[in-house]
Formats: C-alpha cells, sequence, structure tokens
C-alpha cells in the first residue's frame, strides 16, 4: 500500500499526484515510469516519474485524465492509499554532453521532461525547453523548468501565450533559436512525438522520443507493449520507452494503441456505478 | 520387474467427477470437481503396494505414494498429508497440475492393464482435505538463526524456498514483482484449472509461518540484488521464465495478436472475464487461433473457448507429440476446441486498419526423429492455404527475463538466458546467491521448481549454519 501525500488538479484536467514510496524514489532515474494500480482489482497503467524526493521517499507523476483507471486516480485524495506503485521500470533516458538539447514537453509530457531538462542542464547542457499546449492556461511547471533550463518557449495553439503554433512549428522554432541544437526530446502523447519527429528528419537532428503504448506488467512479460523500430520488434517496456523518433513505426504504434478504443468507451458510456 | 497380479486386482479406476461439459464450456469455475472421501478410498484401496513402486522413481521429488495412498486406504488421512507434505508442500497444486501420465503415474505398475492408480488426484484429494479442516496443521519452527534471506520471485519455487527456510528459522523475505503471489500460478494458468483460491491459500499459510512478503518490487529495478546482498545473508533467484516468444513471422505486430502470456494475463491476474466490472479491458473475439501445443496452448484455447470464440489449435507436430498433459487436451477436445495438427502458421495477414484477420499455413510431414527422438516436421511444398482468425494467440514458449542477470554482474547466464546453477545445490556463479526453477531449467514444471527449490533451500541452509566452512 502507497500513501498518496499530494493530489491536485494543476491545469484543467491535468493532475498532480505525489505518493510515498522510498524505494521507487531511491531508484529513480530521469526518463523512468512507473506503473500504478489506482484500485483494488484496477488496471495496471503507465506514468513518468516527473519528480522524486528520495529524502522524503516521495515521487510524483503528472497525468492526463483520459480514461477508467485515471479518473480513478484524480478522484482519490491525500491520504487515501493506492495498492500498487511499483517501478522504476524502464531505461533511464541517455544523459551526455551533447552541447543545446530541445525539450519539448505537451500535455503530461511538460512533467515528464522536467527530470530529464534537470540531468542534462547537470551534465553541462545548454538546455531549452518547448512547452505545447492549446492555450495558456493549459501550460504548467514554467518556474520548475526555468529553473533548470537555459531558455523557455512557449508554444500555444491559440497565441495566447508565448509563440502562437503547434508542434508542426518545430522545425521553424529550432531555426530561429540563437543556438545549433545537437538533439531533441519530445515527451507527450504519441501525435506529437510522431509530428516533432517529422519535423526534425530533415534537420538530422538526433530525436528521442518516449512511446506511450499499451502496458501490462511493465517487466518485459507481456509484450503488448511491442513496438518496431528500424524494422525491429522491440518491447517498449524493457528495451524503450525511449527510441530514435526517426527509426519508429509511427503507423503501428498509433494502431496498437487503439487496440482497446471501444472497449475503454463501455465504462464512460455507462450510467451505471462500475 | 512383474509384479504379481493379486486375486480380486481392481481394475476399474475411478473417474474424476467433472462439471458437465455444456456447463463448463462457459463458465470460468474449476472443471474436476476432485474425489470425495468415499470414492479416494476406493481408488486407494487399488494401489498393491509395490515393493519396489515404480511410481515413486518417477516422481520428481520421490513422494512416498504407496504410504500415502495407504494412508488413504485405511481413512487415515492427517497421517496421509503429513507423508505427503514431507516430501511435496503444494500437493492440492501438484495433484492438479503435475503431468502424472510421464511421472508417477506413468510408473505405475498397473498402467499396462491401463488402470494406473489415479495418484495426482489423490493428492489432491489429501492437500483439499487439510485446506477444509478447521485448524491447520502447523509445523514446527526451529528457533530463530537471526539469519536473513532474500527471495526474489513468488512463484512455486520462490514459495517452496521460503517455506523450507522459515521452518530451519531462518528470516525470510519474498520479494514479488507482479501485485500479486504465486507466479505462473495466478498469471498463467486458469482459474478452472487451478483455482486461485489454492494458491492463496498457500500463501497465506506461508504468512502465518513467518514469511514476509513484498509484491510490486521489480529486482534489478527496485533495488539490485548487489544491494539486497548487503542486507541479506542469501539470496535466492526464482524469477521463473516469463519472456515470451513469437514465433519468426511477419504481422505479429498487428492488433489481435498476443503472447500467451499477455492473453492469459489479462483474464487471471487481471480478471477479465469480469470486464467490464474490472477495468482491465479484454476483446470478444469470434475466432480465435492458438499457435502451439503445450500446456500453455491449451490454456489459451479453453479461455478463448469460455469467452464465446470458435477455438482452433495449431501444432505443427501430431496428437502424439503434443506435450501439453493428457487430461487437459482431452477436456479441451470434450469442450469443443478444433484441433488442426502437423500445420505450420507462416504469417498473420491483417485488414486495412491494421487488425489480424487470418492466418497462412503450410501443412506439414513428420520426417525422421530427431536428436530427441521426436519426428520432426518437414513442411510439404505447395500445401499453403489460408484460415480467417480474427485472434491469434502465440503459445510456443518462454524464456527467462534478463533483468536479474543483466543487472547482476558475476552471476554467469547459459545461452538461452538461463542463469546456470549447480543442480544439486542450486548454487550459482556468484557468492551467497542460489537458483532455481525456470529462470535456471527454462520454461518447465511445478514440480521440478520445486523439487530444485527444495535442493537449494538445503544448501542456502548449510551456508547458512556453517559459513565458515564455505
Ligand atoms: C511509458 C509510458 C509513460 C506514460 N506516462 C504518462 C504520464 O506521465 N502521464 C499521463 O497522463 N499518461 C502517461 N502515459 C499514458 C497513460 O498510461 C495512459 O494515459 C493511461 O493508461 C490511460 O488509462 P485510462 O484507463 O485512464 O484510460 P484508457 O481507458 O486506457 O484510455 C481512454 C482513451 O484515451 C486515450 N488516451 C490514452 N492516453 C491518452 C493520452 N495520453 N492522450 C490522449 N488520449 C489518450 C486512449 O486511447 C483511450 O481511447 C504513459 C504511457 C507509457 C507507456
Ligand atoms: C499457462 C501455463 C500453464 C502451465 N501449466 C503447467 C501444468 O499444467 N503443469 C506444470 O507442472 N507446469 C505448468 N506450467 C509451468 C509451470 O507453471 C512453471 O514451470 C512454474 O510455475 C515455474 O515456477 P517458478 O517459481 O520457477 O517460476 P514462476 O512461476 O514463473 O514465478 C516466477 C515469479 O518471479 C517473479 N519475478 C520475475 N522477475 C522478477 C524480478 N526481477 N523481481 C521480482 N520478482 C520477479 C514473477 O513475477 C513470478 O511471479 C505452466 C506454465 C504456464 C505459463
Ligand atoms: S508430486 Fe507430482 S509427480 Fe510426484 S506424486 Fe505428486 S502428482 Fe505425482
Ligand atoms: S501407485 Fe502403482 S506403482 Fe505405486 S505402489 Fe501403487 S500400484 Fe504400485
Ligand atoms: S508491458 Fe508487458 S512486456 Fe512490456
Amino acid at each position: 500500500m502507497f500513501t498518496i501525500f499530494e493530489n491536485r488538479m494543476i491545469v484543467p484536467n491535468v493532475y498532480q499526484m505525489t505518493v510515498h514510496a522510498p524505494d521507487v524514489a531511491q531508484s529513480a532515474l530521469p526518463g523512468q515510469f512507473v506503473i500504478f494500480r489506482p484500485e483494488e482489482d484496477g488496471e495496471r497503467i503507465p506514468l513518468t516519474l516527473a519528480d522524486w524526493d528520495v529524502q522524503a521517499g516521495t515521487v510524483s507523476v503528472v497525468y492526463l485524465n483520459v480514461g477508467r483507471s485515471t479518473a480513478k486516480l484524480a478522484s482519490s485524495k491525500a491520504g487515501q492509499t493506492l495498492p500498487t506503485v511499483v517501478g522504476p521500470l524502464g531505461n533511464a533516458m541517455e544523459i551526455d554532453r551533447y552541447g543545446a538539447v530541445l525539450c519539448v514537453g505537451g500535455c503530461y509530457g511538460i512533467g515528464s521532461i522536467y527530470p530529464i531538462a534537470r540531468a542534462l542542464k547537470a551534465a553541462g547542457n545548454t538546455v531549452v525547453c518547448v512547452l505545447e499546449a492549446r492555450s495558456s492556461f493549459l501550460l504548467y511547471w514554467q518556474e520548475k523548468l526555468r529553473a533548470v533550463s537555459d531558455q523557455i518557449v512557449c508554444l500555444t495553439r491559440d497565441g495566447t501565450s508565448g509563440k502562437r503554433g503547434h508542434i508542426g512549428s518545430l522545425a521553424e522554432i529550432i531555426r530561429t533559436l540563437p543556438m545549433r541544437i545537437d538533439r531533441v526530446i519530445l515527451n507527450g502523447c504519441n501525435y506529437l512525438m510522431m509530428r516533432g519527429s517529422q519535423e526534425t528528419l530533415p534537420l538530422k537532428i538526433k530525436t528521442i522520443v518516449t512511446l506511450n503504448t499499451l502496458m501490462i506488467d511493465g517487466t518485459g512479460m507481456c509484450g503488448v507493449c511491442r513496438v518496431s523500430v528500424n524494422s525491429e520488434t522491440k518491447f517498449a517496456c524493457v528495451h524503450g520507452p525511449h527510441f530514435d523518433g526517426h527509426q519508429v513505426d509511427w503507423a503501428e504504434v498509433t494502431q496498437r494503441r487503439k487496440a482497446y478504443l471501444q472497449e475503454e468507451v463501455i465504462p464512460l458510456r455507462t450510467t451505471q456505478p462500475l | 520387474m512383474e509384479q504379481p497380479v493379486k486375486k480380486g486386482l481392481d481394475l476399474n479406476r475411478r473417474p474424476m467427477p467433472k462439471q458437465a461439459v455444456e456447463v463448463r464450456r462457459r463458465n470460468f469455475e474449476e472443471v474436476a470437481l476432485g474425489y470425495d472421501s468415499r470414492l479416494a478410498m476406493e481408488e486407494a484401496a487399488r494401489c498393491i503396494q509395490c515393493k519396489k513402486p515404480g511410481c515413486v522413481e518417477r516422481c520428481p521429488v520421490e513422494v512416498d505414494i504407496p504410504a500415502f495412498i495407504q494412508a488413504i486406504a485405511e481413512g487415515e488421512f492427517e497421517r496421509g498429508v503429513r507423508i505427503l507434505k514431507s516430501k511435496n508442500s503444494l500437493p492440492s497444486v501438484c495433484g492438479r497440475v503435475c503431468p502424472q501420465e510421464e511421472q508417477c503415474e506413468g510408473g505405475c505398475a498397473l498402467l499396462k492393464k491401463a488402470a494406473q492408480i489415479a495418484i495426482g488426484r489423490l493428492e489432491r484429494f489429501l492437500g483439499d482435505w487439510e485446506a477444509a479442516q478447521p485448524d491447520l496443521m502447523m509445523p514446527e519452527i526451529a528457533p530463530p538463526t537471526g539469519k536473513r534471506v532474500a527471495v526474489i520471485g513468488g512463484g512455486p519455487a520462490g514459495l517452496t524456498v521460503a517455506g523450507d527456510l522459515v521452518k530451519l528459522g531462518h528470516q525470510v523475505t519474498i520479494f514479488e514483482a507482479l501485485h500479486k503471489m504465486g507466479g505462473v500460478l495466478v498469471y498463467g494458468i486458469p482459474e478452472f484449472r487451478l483455482p486461485k483460491r489454492i494458491v492463496e491459500r498457500e500463501v497465506e499459510y506461508l504468512r502465518r509461518l513467518g514469511v514476509k512478503m513484498v509484491v510490486d518490487y521489480v529486482v534489478g529495478k527496485t533495488r539490485t540484488v548487489d544491494s539486497l546482498l548487503e542486507e541479506y545473508d542469501a539470496v535466492f533467484v526464482g524469477s521463473g521464465a516469463g519472456l515470451p516468444w513469437f514465433s519468426e513471422m511477419p504481422g505479429n505486430n498487428l492488433n489481435g495478436v498476443y503472447s500467451a502470456n499477455e492473453y492469459l494475463t489479462r483474464f487471471n491476474l487481471m480478471r477479465g472475464y469480469s470486464f467490464p466490472l474490472v477495468p482491465t479491458p479484454v476483446k470478444e473475439h469470434v475466432r480465435v487461433a492458438v499457435i502451439g501445443g503445450g500446456n500453455v496452448a491449451m490454456d489459451c484455447a479453453r479461455t478463448a473457448l469460455r469467452m464465446g470464440a470458435e477455438t482452433t489449435v495449431l501444432y505443427r507436430r501430431s496428437r502424439e507429440e503434443m506435450p501439453a498433459r493428457l487430461e487437459e487436451i482431452e477436456n479441451a477436445e470434450e469442450e469443443g476446441v478444433i484441433f488442426r495438427y502437423l500445420t505450420l502458421p507462416t504469417r498473420c495477414v491483417g485488414d486495412e486498419r491494421g487488425w489480424v484477420k487470418g492466418l497462412e499455413c503450410i501443412r506439414m510431414e513428420l520426417g525422421e526423429p530427431d536428436a530427441s527422438g521426436r519426428r520432426s516436421p518437414v513442411p510439404l511444398p505447395g500445401s499453403e492455404f489460408f484460415l480467417p482468425f480474427d485472434a491469434v494467440i502465440h503459445a510456443i514458449g518462454n524464456s527467462p527475463n534478463p533483468l536479474i542477470p543483466q543487472t547482476t554482474p558475476g552471476i554467469e547466464v547459459g545461452r538461452k538466458g538461463n542463469i546456470i546453477a549447480d543442480p544439486q545445490t542450486g548454487k550459482t556463479t556468484k557468492p551467497r546467491v542460489w537458483a532455481g526453477g525456470d529462470v535456471v531449467t527454462g520454461a518447465a514444471t511445478v514440480i521440478l521448481a520445486m523439487g530444485a527449490a527444495r535442493r537449494a533451500a538445503r544448501s542456502i541452509h548449510e551456508y547458512l549454519t556453517n559459513p565458515s566452512e564455505w
């Protein structure tokens, strides 16, 4: 049992949760994820570690309320417990001294890139963060990210904060930056990561994405997280979740992500308590 | 070793009461209902109490079969339990899942007359009888030694090591990656063959003996073996063979294509048969193909059937070579699973939306026996054909998960990723680390995992009580 220390909505429909999981916090590395089970008999859902505190023994995630399990999480209160918080799973993001690195986060990815930006900065890189959202009211953690990066670019579809545009404007943003970008890291929904990878391909900048696949165990046991990378089948949970965005078969990732679309809608449509 | 045929030899092997086929093919409750005490005593009375019992020779843990059977025949069930449990700590499980026809019953003197004693069913009877008693028989526990042992994996191997060592007075903690203890017994083998309450009961029993259990803990990730060694005197690795294989063919990443592990985990561990009452989704399929011929394939096929699908098992050899337990093959046949032998799928064919719509297959012919003595199948050129399916389940095998070897310097692994351990002691190439079960042998059986675990426990105990001699 893992006690919830904090759970609150930080911008509409996006939540930040901190739970007591000292062993996970102790071993956490940037880019790793945890699996939560929000209730007994509940589903196992992967969420990226957005922060952790070894001293306090806590880990934090940022999540979007999209379906049954995240809705259940969203309704939990501080002081309650979660039956499962297991991790840290997956490989850590490769951190090295690359030069200038662009970290792009959209939706929950704004939270996910925080530990990555922090580690890249500590390793001596110039870090530029791009925060993508539909509108300014959906942006969060700017202060936190500012503290670990050299520059922040906000990108909103309606232009209410920073530049007007979306992930499709990434190449243009990279071109207008004062420095040459040596590596791009994309984190958010699969669409953002796919579209961002398309933008960086002609620029020939190495681009790392953190795939959002279906998962069950997160330890290499079930294989539901299979993806094709460079025409080879990989398990996202143990070989990833970070892959070269230019080598990912995005059509397959997108299709596989939708495998349970119909089933996932059933509980949202019914008015009966399930 | 001819056995003298006694007068009045009873060749009438008592049948197992089962749920009727028409009923059970639509529910997930246990198929075999078990002997009652009358049936058990009748069956036990048939045993001719061989002086040199062939049955014992064929049991991997050498249960004193004639003795426990005699006890049943005399109605002394408690004595029977004690005899049984001195060799096998999970009789309710092994009685249900051991491949008895290849093991104990395969060595029974009455086999020649096709009347071998139903040893597995009698074993199950005693295990279940004990569980139904108001007071659990608690074994004696040796005084605390102050030694600490970490066990990785809560499957049959890990549970056995933990049970043996806790009784010897050591402090034992099991670390399990999933949220439930039991390993394959809870995530793989379905409810209709091994009810989960039986596994829970065994786990609860160990908890009462004082075994500590930590679930949701992935050794190698949450904490490494080396870090455990700082806190524990010895480590036992029983992490199983949980890495699924997919046969090499195009189209395996289409939607509707599963590993057996995924398919079974959704239903068993995550209780998918109750969806949408439980949140883990499962799909309704119309026509399901299961590739393989072992226990895992039977379990997938019978699960799919219970979910209402027309289910076909595709196996590349013939029925005689199928490695699954005979009883389960027969159950599957009775329930209406379709078997296509000498059939090898070569490609998953998908539709324009990325869903599987069928399998391209080729017919096989059995050639000369290979090194293992099994006749190896060879494809018949020009015999390609197509079968329509909306789901395909790969049940062709598993190998050990590389997570622990990868994160544990000094532990040697074999070519197939299995941890190398001494078969007599379970000692690995790393000091103070033992291993046993599927992680050493590759996917095998419950009783073999338990046997290996028992030997490892003995070796660990020797080390703990006399470390200076090591
Ligand atoms: C390695 C990894 C890390 C992840 N990290 C995070 C994280 O830090 N924060 C987070 O919020 N999510 C993260 N995800 C995604 C998260 O696991 C899913 O959003 C979650 O499982 C949804 O569960 P649910 O039952 O609430 O919704 P479901 O019922 O499973 O889904 C409801 C519907 O929403 C769609 N959907 C699911 N996820 C998204 C999404 N992100 N955006 C848009 N539509 C979606 C589904 O396709 C489905 O149709 C991560 C996934 C992986 C594989
Ligand atoms: C579907 C199916 C049907 C079967 N049917 C039969 C049958 O009828 N008869 C029979 O005798 N055998 C059968 N078997 C085989 C039998 O179940 C196995 O041989 C046996 O369970 C092996 O036991 P084990 O303890 O070595 O491993 P497992 O039962 O696999 O247990 C290993 C445990 O370790 C955990 N683990 C793995 N890695 C880590 C880690 N890094 N940290 C912490 N925990 C970890 C796993 O989650 C798992 O719980 C079947 C197997 C399957 C899959
Ligand atoms: S443990 Fe298995 S092989 Fe041994 S007697 Fe029991 S059922 Fe037979
Ligand atoms: S079970 Fe069979 S082999 Fe064993 S003692 Fe009885 S009759 Fe003999
Ligand atoms: S989530 Fe099961 S293998 Fe990756």
